[in-house]
């Protein structure tokens, strides 16, 4: 029970960080609110038992951190000036708090935080990974069997997203535009 | 309750994305859209008083996972997901940033609603 209340004060926190990061005027302080939301989402999984992804999480938010960094600083337009107009943003306020509420009844369908979905399905694969993932891969750590063994492609096909966004943000921030071949002489 | 409040940081990255008119302030509500999705999946794998899907020296007897290992670990499948999530984040954010870098450079301003001529 103890660590239902850690998990309440560590939401409280990410939440409160979360709405500075909307309100605030200041880019800087926004980023840095974001990214105490990353370090709080950090904090969390690894109270709810998932270290592999502690770890990643700390590493992507530095990193992502950084990128965000480098494009508020040095900019003269730090400050954000205004919303939208004011009717559009009521008009998608009320929206969103009906897409809220809503989710809230179907959240509440859910099984109650704590008892695990997967427990209550016979014969998952989650429990084929727990029961048998050592045996098959030879991995102590289920995660790593999972996303190295059992869902290679998976992985495989992340590395192949993760390089495209590279080289697509090496094309956008190229800064000498590639020169044009050069017309034949007729 | 806490899966409520994990949609109720979706919807507050919703709001920033839609409402606001910097476009930096867009792409960071799409990061927090993103942390609120991994927050949930991992949420709904994890079972109160479970232990991380490590095993241990303890946990295997005769080649097999222990009884109670199998009962008391939490879902690895969504860790293992969201772990591709997580990396695949960070890229769809640097292709953003980019192209809000580039932006600047071209229109000298973040304000979306000024960004409206085309400069060829």
């Amino acid at each position: 029970m103890a660590e239902v209340i850690l998990f309440y004060f560590l939401m409280a926190f990410i939440l409160i960080a979360a709405l500075i990061a909307v309100e605030t005027t200041d880019l800087l302080s926004a980023v840095i609110c974001v990214g105490a939301i990353g370090f709080g989402c950090a904090l969390f999984f690894l109270f709810l038992r998932a270290p592999d992804i502690a770890i990643t999480q700390i590493v992507v938010e530095v990193l992502a951190l950084v990128i965000l960094i480098r494009v508020t600083i040095s900019r003269n337009a730090t400050f954000v000036t205004g919303d939208r107009e004011f009717f559009a943003s009521v008009v998608s306020v009320v929206i969103l708090m009906m897409i809220f509420l809503m989710a809230v009844q179907v959240l509440n369908s859910l099984p109650a935080f704590g008892d695990a979905v997967f427990a209550e399905v016979t014969d998952s694969a989650s429990k084929t990974y727990i029961s048998q993932g050592m045996e098959k891969t030879g991995a102590a750590n289920i995660v790593s069997a999972v996303i190295l063994d059992f869902r290679a492609y998976d992985t495989l096909g992340e590395a192949t997203v993760l390089f495209t966004s590279v080289i697509g943000a090496a094309v956008i921030l190229r800064k000498r535009p590639r020169k044009l071949p050069e017309e034949p002489q007729i | 309750m806490l899966y409520a409040l994990c949609f109720l940081l979706f919807v507050i990255g919703l709001y920033c994305a839609v409402v606001k008119k910097n476009m930096v302030k867009i792409v960071l509500g799409i990061v927090v859209m993103e942390y609120a999705v991994n927050l949930f999946l991992i949420m709904l794998g994890y079972r109160i008083g479970g232990i991380a899907p490590i095993a241990g020296p303890g946990d295997v007897e005769h080649g097999q996972m222990t009884a109670g290992f199998i009962n008391a670990s939490v879902d690895p499948l969504p860790q293992a997901i969201v772990l591709t999530s997580i990396v695949i984040g960070l890229g769809s954010l640097a292709l953003m940033v980019s192209i809000c870098i580039r932006i600047h450079e071209k229109y000298g301003t973040f304000d979306i609603t000024e960004i409206r001529r085309l400069k060829g």
